[in-house]
């Protein structure tokens, strides 16, 4: 057994879980993020091992030891070609999020819950076959309830969220049930794809089941709000269970629905008088972008929509952790008025608008190159498709301007203190912008990552349907 | 070595250029260590030197050795290598560039003015709040037009396209303290980004026809302006229609002239750059790049003219009664750019072409002289004792005396265009959707059973680090 046997992924689990254990023992906030910051680190290294351990070290070999092996009998977490780079993106989503939470909001931010969080989600994105659906099933409902205690915590209706979620298990239980899991029929019954097809636009945030998202964003706060959003496990959903198994009609269907909501939450995201409204709907907007290029299912359209998957995560998140910020700093944040706060922090108004550009696809960004994949994508099997694509990023530029204008420029902001970017908020935003502009300017090898992780789904899709792909997709992995 | 190999090299150093520039500018704004005004204005200078050093010694090569058309291909900047059965690969990105006797002149231009206004900015600039700001856009705006000028596949194109519109509408919103320049800052990046639309929609559309974004499938291998384009003619007017779409809003063509005047907030020197001579001719320079297309049909064609005319127009009318002098200059710029259009629609490349290059400088040369204008005037007008005469336009004795009244108002309100794309696009547009919003809030306030957006009920200074413990 040599050092990459060693099951980096299991630790990658299973330390936030301990850390959340430890932590909760903490009453001192200060001292409860010191120690969540080592576990989210330490959970954070591990998921990156996992991860080259995967990809550069032993080309894809399953590591020699596993705990799970031992207690379970077989292996139901591990890393594929989709979730190798998800993992350690997850990871770091957390591990950013907690290290640029500020001082002030140190009271506010559960490093407990944002662990226990960590772990379920580094979970949920380590299922890799549809066979541990069940697992998978378990996983995501589990992760519904932390946001619940959040609402609660900080004393907000939590009736739109439990009424969506409730929703969302449901269907996603039942449509389960009704799936022939044994393959010994090659078409699904309506039975169980049209549960499963609404579950999913449901925990995506499909119009008209979206509300819960903005509700979500405006009652939260903003570090639990991004890290149960950004990572986009609706869609990780979408592609392990109805992908494989999906009639077309359910992908059409999805992708209708996801294009309305892109150019729909695009146009909302431009009026918005509040800034987490205004980041749900951009969130909104971009996702479904993503589920639309899964919805096409061919090999570049999919390809475009896992590298917008792995863009949106990265540019949303330093976007949300830009907004998080300056509400830190100024309070809840109106695009009402212009608040003139470039001069107390250039840095952050800077990534504000790198980030934000980033995720609708500004050049020399990883956005950039994802968008052109997509577009191509679709408009080899539609062109409205496309043009779709394109009116929806062009509402997206629209508004992130807007609000960089009106939260930046305008009459200079007055403060008795320095709104300067703190040190750890520095680190934490300019990882993230590094990461997008290091994707945007060598895109390949993440793309290329994305077409095997792309061509190993429509290969599973092609084996549990039957349903040859369309015309240019490939039944070989490339190597 | 020979001698396509060195033009590749000085084709490289051109485009580098710039990038270098932008990289620097970039990173020390981003770390927050930013330069010296004089380092700023040093670095971009010489970046700008080298950049118009090689762009000059590549038309020297190209003329000494008779080539009209070099092409740098920087190959697949990212490609999926696994071909289909026919051999092609399913996706690939190319980076090209093409030197040619469109995109020489133009970038050529495109240095001697930004290192013009450059070492103007040093001086106007001096001691500025946002210098550095104001230098970073400046390089990206450079970056941007480079890229344009020499793009040989539409993507690239695209990429340099929006550069453009981003340093544009950013540096106009440069004065950012008072609420005007923001806003009309935002109300041009809309603009552009539609226009911006438009380009990427007739990449689309033409990737969808061809199977290439490269412009030598869709303008014809040979070297502008002889290029054939192979497309039909239903394609050449889809595409035509949509390219010529992008170009109106970019060059302020009618019916989006408005942005024009309000983008003069901005700093002179980017106002003399941007909008008396670069930027405003690029959609001139694209129809003059895509003119193979515009000959396939005479329709579009005719299109393009009547498009150029009614611009030149209603420029001509609208800065006859401007009363600022930046405003009635750079709808004096618009005339020509309208002008410049209709050449093109009629099939005058050559003609267009030197139009375009003799205008910028002229325009450019008149908006840095404006400031110091005003002064001479001043101290003529004190001199004299009274104000300067003023002659009237030709236009007056063309225009019967009851209309006077009418076209005055009209040219003053700038042909009412403004005001007709708030009242009947953003204006609806901006309704529909704020009552899509009324619907969500009362739906999520059925669902959670109160208020779903008390939050808007708080202090709205709430949470302020100033008011925490």
């Amino acid at each position: 057994m040599n050092f990459w046997d060693l099951p980096w992924l299991e630790f990658a689990i299973i330390v936030p879980l301990l850390g959340a254990f430890c932590v909760s023992r903490f009453r001192e906030p200060g001292r409860a993020f010191r120690f969540g910051m080592a576990f989210t680190g330490l959970s954070f290294a591990c998921a990156c091992l996992a991860s080259f351990g995967f990809y550069w070290l032993e080309s894809g070999r399953e590591v020699a030891w596993s705990a799970q092996l031992r207690l379970f009998g077989r292996r139901f977490l591990a890393l594929d070609d989709l979730s190798a780079p998800l993992v350690p993106l997850v990871s770091l989503l957390h591990f950013l999020t907690a290290l640029a939470t500020a001082r002030t909001k140190m009271r506010r931010f559960s490093f407990t819950w944002s662990l226990a969080s960590e772990s379920l989600r580094l979970a949920l994105f380590s299922v890799r076959d549809s066979h541990d659906a069940w697992v998978l099933i378990a996983l995501i409902s589990i992760g519904t309830i932390t946001p619940f205690i959040e609402l609660m915590n900080r004393q907000r209706s939590t009736r739109v969220y439990v009424l969506h979620m409730a929703i969302f298990v449901g269907l996603l239980v039942v449509g389960w049930m009704f799936v022939d899991t044994d393959g010994n029929h090659q078409q699904q019954t309506a039975w169980a794809t049209v549960p499963l097809l609404m579950a999913i636009l449901v925990r995506c945030g499909a119009v008209p089941v979206h509300c819960w998202v903005t509700d979500w964003f405006e009652n939260a706060s903003f570090g639990n709000a991004l890290l149960f959003i950004t990572p986009l496990a609706g869609v990780y959903l979408a592609v392990r269970l109805v992908l494989p198994i999906a009639p077309d009609w359910v992908l059409t269907s999805i992708g209708i629905v996801s294009l309305l909501t892109a150019v729909y939450a695009a146009g909302m995201a431009t009026i918005q008088r509040d800034s987490r409204r205004f980041y749900a709907f951009l969130f909104l907007s971009h996702a479904s972008l993503v589920l639309v290029g899964l919805e096409l299912h061919t090999p570049i359209s999919l390809t475009g929509a896992l590298c917008l998957w792995m863009s949106v995560a990265l540019s949303l998140g330093g976007f949300g952790l830009v907004l998080r910020a300056m509400e830190a700093r100024v309070g809840r944040i109106y695009l009402t008025d212009f608040h003139g706060l470039y001069d107390h922090s250039p840095t952050l108004a800077v990534c504000f608008l790198l980030t934000g550009l980033g995720s609708v696809g500004f050049p020399g960004t990883f956005g950039y190159i994802a968008a052109d994949l997509l577009v191509d994508g679709a408009i080899e099997v539609n062109l409205y498709v496309g043009v779709a694509v394109v009116v929806a990023a062009a509402l997206n530029g629209i508004a992130v301007v807007r609000a960089y204008l009106l939260i930046f420029t305008g009459k200079r902001h007055v403060s008795t203190v320095s709104l300067e970017i703190g040190q750890r908020e520095r680190i934490a935003i300019l990882t993230l912008v590094v990461l997008i502009l290091a994707g945007g300017f060598f895109p390949q090898s993440a793309v290329t990552s994305r077409y095997h992780a792309a061509v190993a789904i429509l290969n599973t899709r092609e084996a549990r349907t039957g349903e040859p792909a369309t015309p240019e997709h490939h039944t070989t992995k490339p190597n | 070595m020979d001698q396509e190999l060195v033009i590749r090299i000085l084709g490289l150093i051109v485009v580098t250029a710039p990038v270098v520039l932008m990289l620097v500018l970039g990173a020390t704004t981003l770390a927050d260590r930013k330069l010296s005004e004089e380092t700023t204005g040093k670095f971009c200078q010489s970046a700008i030197a080298i950049g118009l050093l090689a762009a000059v010694a590549v038309l020297a090569l190209m003329l000494a050795y008779g080539t009209r058309h070099v092409i740098v291909d920087l190959g697949k900047w990212v490609s999926i290598e696994s071909p289909d059965e026919d051999g092609h690969l399913p996706y690939h990105f190319v980076v090209k560039f093409e030197f040619d006797r469109l995109s020489v002149p133009f970038l050529i231009l495109s240095y001697v003015l930004c290192g013009t206004i450059a070492a103007f900015a040093v001086k106007y600039m001096h001691r500025e709040r946002g210098y550095n700001r104001f230098f970073t856009l400046y390089a990206l705006f450079l970056l941007g037009m480079v890229i344009t000028s020499v793009a040989g596949t539409i993507e690239t194109l695209f990429t340099g396209w929006e550069m453009v519109g981003l340093s544009s509408a950013l540096l106009v919103a440069f004065f950012q303290e008072r609420p005007a320049p923001p806003r009309n800052g935002l109300r041009v990046w809309i603009v552009y980004r539609v226009s911006d639309a438009a380009l990427l929609l007739a990449a689309v559309v033409m990737h969808h026809m061809t199977g290439e974004g490269d412009f030598d499938s869709l303008l014809g291998e040979q070297p502008w302006p002889h290029g054939q384009s192979p497309v039909t003619v239903g394609q050449a007017i889809i595409v035509g229609s949509l390219l010529l779409f992008a170009a109106a809003g970019k060059s302020a063509l009618v019916p989006f002239s408005g942005w024009l005047p309000r983008a003069m907030e901005g700093p002179t020197p980017s106002s003399a750059v941007f909008y008396g001579a670069l930027s405003v001719h690029l959609g001139a320079f694209l129809l003059l790049r895509i003119s193979p297309i515009l000959e396939k049909s005479i329709w579009l064609g005719a299109a393009v003219v009547a498009l150029g005319l009614t611009t030149a127009l209603f420029a001509y009318l609208a800065g006859s009664v401007q009363t600022d002098i930046k405003s009635a200059l750079s709808f004096a710029s618009l005339a020509q750019v309208g002008i410049i259009v209709a050449e093109i629609g009629l099939g005058f490349r050559y003609v267009a072409l030197v139009h375009l290059l003799g205008h910028a400088c002229m325009r450019t040369l008149q908006f840095v002289r404006a400031p110091t204008l005003l002064q001479d005037y001043r101290l003529l007008e004190n001199a004299i004792g009274s104000r300067l005469p003023t002659a009237s336009g030709p236009a007056r004795g063309l225009i019967p005396s009851r209309y006077r009244s009418w076209v005055y108002r009209m040219s003053l309100e700038r042909g009412y265009l403004d005001a007709m794309l708030t009242d009947y696009i953003a204006r609806p547009f901006v309704q529909l959707f704020r009552w899509f919003d009324e619907l969500e809030h009362r739906w999520t306030t059925f669902l959670s059973g109160r208020d779903s957006r008390e939050i808007n009920a708080l202090k709205r200074s709430a949470g302020r680090i100033e008011e925490l413990p």
